[in-house]
């Protein structure tokens, strides 16, 4: 759903940098721009190996979820046991492995959560103002109001924990940024000569919306999807090491790292390759987003 | 000014009327009975009924959030389940090592995020720039609760140089201060040196130098005087990450403070106490932004109060 929504990309961005040259230049001239950042060039690497990771680590890495032999626990690394086993005897390099698709999967859920949300409420408030913009705006200051990973905590305490809720909880919180970012384009996109030629014509307003408010905001969005894309998966494994997300057997690497910490004394290893796990998948999405903001935002040059 | 002032001050009433209400319905309206939550597992149908009842869950919806709301008027939060104690009381008690933290990592994330921020943009494109970049990047993408593990295997189990956990030890206070500053500092840095990039860049900046005035002067009193206000934004900002990461931090160094309250009130399912806490934390946020908008007119003479 949200690869989707990043593969929107291309007609948003044709429209924002396509005044004068042909869209295939201005896709081109985005593409080259995106090719000389580095650190989009190091995240798309990174977020390239968590990817195939995801896709291909499973059926490379046969995972027995049997295999937690307590006999086992606590093995150093060795050629059987690529990173050594946890405290129940299961391989961590199996558990890693797994929890990129946890990860991936929970990340770009919520981000969706977020999308499906933000963008129809961000259109509405900015083109339509009057009593919606009013209405949605407060709501959307009562969300920014709690402090960062607070909503979510405070959604899984209500809710419950578990993957499906963790991924409502953090889909929620991603909702406000959206809508004040859509918001802010729907405002200028509206007085645009060609959204008046439309309403003169008498093109129903929701056609208007989703034909243009919609897709000539895209551009901030993608960006922001992307980084958001990061900060969800932080908050996800926060709440996961504070014991509130993701629940025991499935190898998700905040609940890894927070259950390892009990053994930080005797195994260090146990909590610090979960946590570099995070880490590199937040930083690719933090360094893409990066690049795609150097390559889209037409005041940088 | 006074105008602007009480305007600022009467449109964030809703705002905290409104996240007030949110925090009624979670528990409210959520799937699940949160008397038979507050009871447990093994009590009886009869116990439950006792709890609906000390609780004021029995009542219809509409009085509950009325009482609920009027409690809050004369500033009663409720009582814990788990201590008896009230919610006020119990928050107060652990405000302190919060706020220590918060401080502390305030200062530290404001200080040295700045001056690295400045340098960063005086020698733009170097290989200093670049390191400040790229470290600011990484401070961006760390867990919070990673980092605080890291620096205690590298420096409290290694080296036995700071306790591990714990507000006794006067020392105590340095890893949590130090984890919690990272973001905070990551963002303050990035702002400074696009801040600091873009006053440089500016004719006045240009005439300064042009008049030969010392690049120290042209570097302070022109440039980061200006600069400094998107920072000022910043720094209010980063305050709901702060307080996001003073959960997580408190939960990794068992750190006595409100966040720590937070977390362990989630798992005994004291429910007044984790309103009362996520309502305090919300309007602390809340406060701390309408200083910093307030500040920020203050200080910039572009801003009128109208």
């Amino acid at each position: 759903m949200s690869i989707r929504a990043l593969d929107t990309a291309e007609p948003g961005l044709k429209d924002l940098t396509a005044p004068e040259v042909g869209a295939q230049t201005a896709r081109g001239r985005f593409w080259s721009k995106l090719r000389r950042s580095p650190s989009a060039l190091v995240g798309l690497v990174i977020l390239a190996l968590y990817v195939g990771l995801a896709l291909v680590g499973p059926f490379l890495v046969p995972f027995d979820p049997g295999h937690d032999i307590l006999r086992d626990q606590f093995l150093p690394a060795s050629p059987h046991h690529l990173l050594g086993t946890d405290d129940l005897g299961r391989d961590e390099f199996l558990m890693i492995v797994y929890g990129a698709r946890y990860t991936l999967y929970l990340g770009f859920l919520a981000v969706a959560i977020g999308l499906a949300v933000g963008l129809p409420l961000g259109a509405a408030s900015g083109y339509f103002g009057g009593w919606v913009d009013l209405l949605v705006q407060r709501l959307t200051d009562v969300l920014l109001a709690f402090p960062g990973i607070l909503l979510a905590l405070a959604l899984v305490a209500g809710l419950g924990v578990g993957l499906r809720n963790v991924i409502i909880a953090v889909g929620v919180s991603s909702i406000p940024i959206f809508i004040r970012l859509v918001r802010a384009s729907a405002l200028s996109i509206r007085e645009l000569p060609y959204v008046e030629a439309a309403r003169a014509l008498g093109v129903p307003s929701w056609l208007i919306l989703l034909r243009h408010v919609v897709p000539n905001s895209l551009a901030p969005v993608i960006v922001q999807a992307t980084l958001q894309l990061g900060a969800a998966i932080l908050v996800a494994a926060g709440l996961g090491f504070l014991g509130l997300g993701v629940q025991k057997p499935t190898p998700e690497w905040g609940s890894m790292l927070g259950e390892a910490r009990t053994y930080i004394f005797t195994d260090a290893n146990l909590v610090t390759l979960p946590g570099l796990a995070i880490f590199g998948a937040v930083l690719a999405f933090n360094l893409v987003g990066d690049g795609l903001r150097d390559a889209l935002d037409p005041r940088l040059k | 000014m006074l105008t602007y002032v009480a305007r600022r001050v009467l449109v964030s009433i809703p705002t905290v009327f409104g996240v007030a209400t949110v925090i009624f319905m979670m528990v409210r309206l959520l799937p699940g009975d949160p008397a038979r939550v507050i009871a447990g597992v093994l009590a009886t149908p009869e116990d439950v009924d006792r709890i609906r009842h000390q609780f004021g869950l029995d009542q219809p919806l509409y009085v509950q959030y009325v009482t609920y709301l009027f409690h809050l008027l004369t500033g009663d939060l409720g009582t814990s389940t788990r201590t008896g104690q009230p919610v006020t009381q119990e928050i107060f008690s652990r405000l302190p090592y919060t706020l220590e933290l918060a401080v502390v990592s305030t200062v530290i994330a404001v200080v040295v995020g700045v001056t690295v921020g400045v340098i960063a943009a005086t020698r733009r494109g170097s290989v200093l720039d670049l390191a400040i970049s790229a470290l600011a990047v990484f401070g961006l993408s760390m867990p919070v609760y990673w980092l605080g593990l890291m620096l205690i295997i590298l420096l409290a189990i290694d080296i036995h140089a700071f306790p591990a956990a714990g507000a006794q030890n006067p020392l105590g206070f340095v890893l949590p201060s130090i984890t919690l500053a990272l973001f905070s500092l990551a963002l303050v840095a990035r702002q400074s040196r696009s801040a600091m990039l873009e006053v440089l860049g500016q004719d006045f900046v240009r005439t300064a130098r042009a008049k030969g005035a010392p690049v120290r002067t042209v570097l302070v009193k022109h440039a980061l005087r200006n600069a400094l206000l998107p920072v000022v934004t910043v720094i209010g900002l980063q305050f709901g990450a702060l307080i996001g990461g003073a959960v997580l931090t408190e939960t990794v160094f068992s750190w006595p403070g409100v966040g720590r309250l937070l977390v362990d009130s989630i798992f005994s399912r004291d429910y007044p106490v984790v309103q009362g806490v996520v309502l305090m934390l919300a309007v602390a946020f809340i406060v701390v932004n309408l200083l910093v908008d307030l500040l920020y007119a203050y200080v910039d003479p572009r801003i009128r109060y109208s």
